[in-house]
């Protein structure tokens, strides 16, 4: 099981109160993240990559044990302290002033 | 007796406000959905406790929402929508061929009869049905595919289908207008479509007469008189007799025929609404005077309604989908402001309350009249 943290809209909208602990399938990816996530929680469908092409929305970003790995390949494996549950995958919107 | 339920869209989630008919008091619920922009609610005409709601940001895309009790609670349905076919291209600002891509769902129309059935109007323009209660869309794709499709360029606010207008006594018409292509027909339930824009006159576009690329802001209808339409255009007020097949200005004595919504009054057909704007490029009411006009004689003659609306120091302007009207007689009128002010007319715009003074900028305002 992996620990997956999402920003607050979407936190709120999938209706999600405590920790989001998903189970993935290996290779532990960006991709089998995401499809764990939008398999559990059907409503995030289309909110933090595109359902056709898959591409990563472009006011979100992934890190992963103090890294950014937005731009990283889509099936790139993430780091094994992610996928030993010590280290979340984070998923955050941009920040935005105004 | 009689209540309304008016559904307010925002920059930062939707509200709706409730009152009996008398119109006076209001109950505020909201914000639902906060944080996120609230393009459009609407009810359905055949079950009004059947909501539906658009709601997307930049950050996380587009999400649908529905409720089948009155907007107590909503649950997200279907987001998913990909243009069908090839894809292909519409001209973008410099002139070049630029892929149509899916923006956001500006205006949410369902059916008068079937409770499931929801049409979508979005940006890149395009015309989504779906018969599921939002849980499937699939674009009526003719529309986009017209031969003029390539030719349709995004307006500053980009290219959207805001109008759709569901004919109660043809099925088989459906007319949307897009900004800024202009206004389409289709006499097959949305398979094929025509340019229905003649009459128009564009000096912003190389042939001011040209069959597309008019910026028509919004199209209103009587329901017991399909085939006589009125459009606020980018500038003009227009009107058509024979379903959209030709039009005529009727901007008249109106201090400036720039502006965005326009309504028709439920039990009055030739009496119908605008809310001058000074300009394109200055989106404020003439002289600071917030004033909606109406005329009785379908267009050409107007007066100014102001009794209740700030007459000085105003500098808001109303959004297209931001004006509705209710079912009661006297007909109620309502409209919403960028500035966050949400106004109520019990008595067909003869004077004016603010029901709402600082909410986020409104996007839309819809009411239902509930029995």
């Amino acid at each position: 099981m992996i620990e997956v943290i999402l920003p607050a809209p979407l936190r709120e909208l999938a209706r999600i109160s405590g920790q989001i602990m998903l189970d993935v399938a290996q290779p532990l990816t960006q991709r089998s993240v995401l499809d764990a996530l939008e398999r559990d929680y059907p409503m995030l469908r289309g909110t933090t990559r595109d359902q056709r092409s898959g591409k990563r929305r472009a006011y979100l970003r992934f890190f992963a044990c103090g890294k950014d790995l937005s731009h990283a390949e889509p099936d790139a494996p993430l780091p094994e302290a992610v996928a030993s549950g010590a280290e979340p995958f984070v998923i955050l919107g941009a920040m935005s002033g105004g | 007796m009689a209540s309304v339920r008016l559904l307010v869209g925002t920059r930062k989630g939707a509200f709706i406000l409730h009152a009996d008919a008398a119109r006076k008091k209001w109950k505020i619920d909201g914000p639902l959905f906060g944080g996120w922009e609230i393009y459009h609610l609407a009810g359905s005409p055949a079950d009004p406790d059947r909501l539906y709601a658009s709601q997307v940001t930049n950050w996380f895309g587009q999400v649908i929402q529905r409720s089948d009790d009155g907007g107590k609670t909503w649950n997200p349905v279907g987001n998913e929508f990909t243009y069908a076919g090839e894809v292909g291209t519409h001209q973008w600002y410099d002139g070049s061929q630029r892929p149509w891509e899916f923006k956001r769902v500006w205006h949410l129309e369902p059916s008068p009869t079937e409770p499931d059935t929801v049409y979508a109007g979005v940006e890149d323009a395009a015309l989504f049905h779906s018969a599921d209660g939002g849980q499937s869309w699939r674009e009526l794709d003719g529309l986009r595919h017209h031969t003029s499709g390539p030719d349709w360029m995004p307006g500053a606010g980009g290219m959207c289908l805001h109008t759709i207008l569901l004919n109660p006594q043809r099925p088989e018409r459906i007319t949307v207008a897009i900004s800024s292509a202009g206004a389409f027909r289709s006499d097959d339930r949305g398979v094929n479509w025509k340019p229905i824009n003649r009459g128009l006159h564009s000096e912003q576009i190389p042939d001011p007469h040209a069959e597309v690329g008019h910026c028509v802001h919004r199209l209103a209808v009587h329901p017991s008189r399909p085939d006589v339409l009125f459009m606020q255009k980018h500038w003009d007020v227009m009107r058509s007799d024979d379903g959209g097949d030709n039009w005529r200005e009727v901007s008249g004595n109106l201090p400036s025929d720039f502006g965005f919504p326009i309504a028709v009054h439920t039990h009055e057909p030739e009496t119908i609404y605008v809310v001058p704007i000074k300009s394109d490029s200055e989106h404020y009411p003439p002289d600071g005077k917030l004033r909606v006009y109406r005329s009785r004689s379908g267009g050409q003659e107007w007066e100014p309604l102001t009794k209740g609306l700030p007459q000085r120091h105003c500098y808001v302007n109303v959004l297209r989908d931001a004006m509705a009207v209710d079912s009661i007689d006297p007909c109620g009128v309502y409209f919403g402001t960028t500035g966050g002010q949400v106004y109520a007319s019990a008595d067909s715009g003869d004077s004016w309350q603010a029901i709402a003074k600082h909410f986020p900028t409104v996007l839309s305002v819809e009411v239902q009249t509930l029995p």
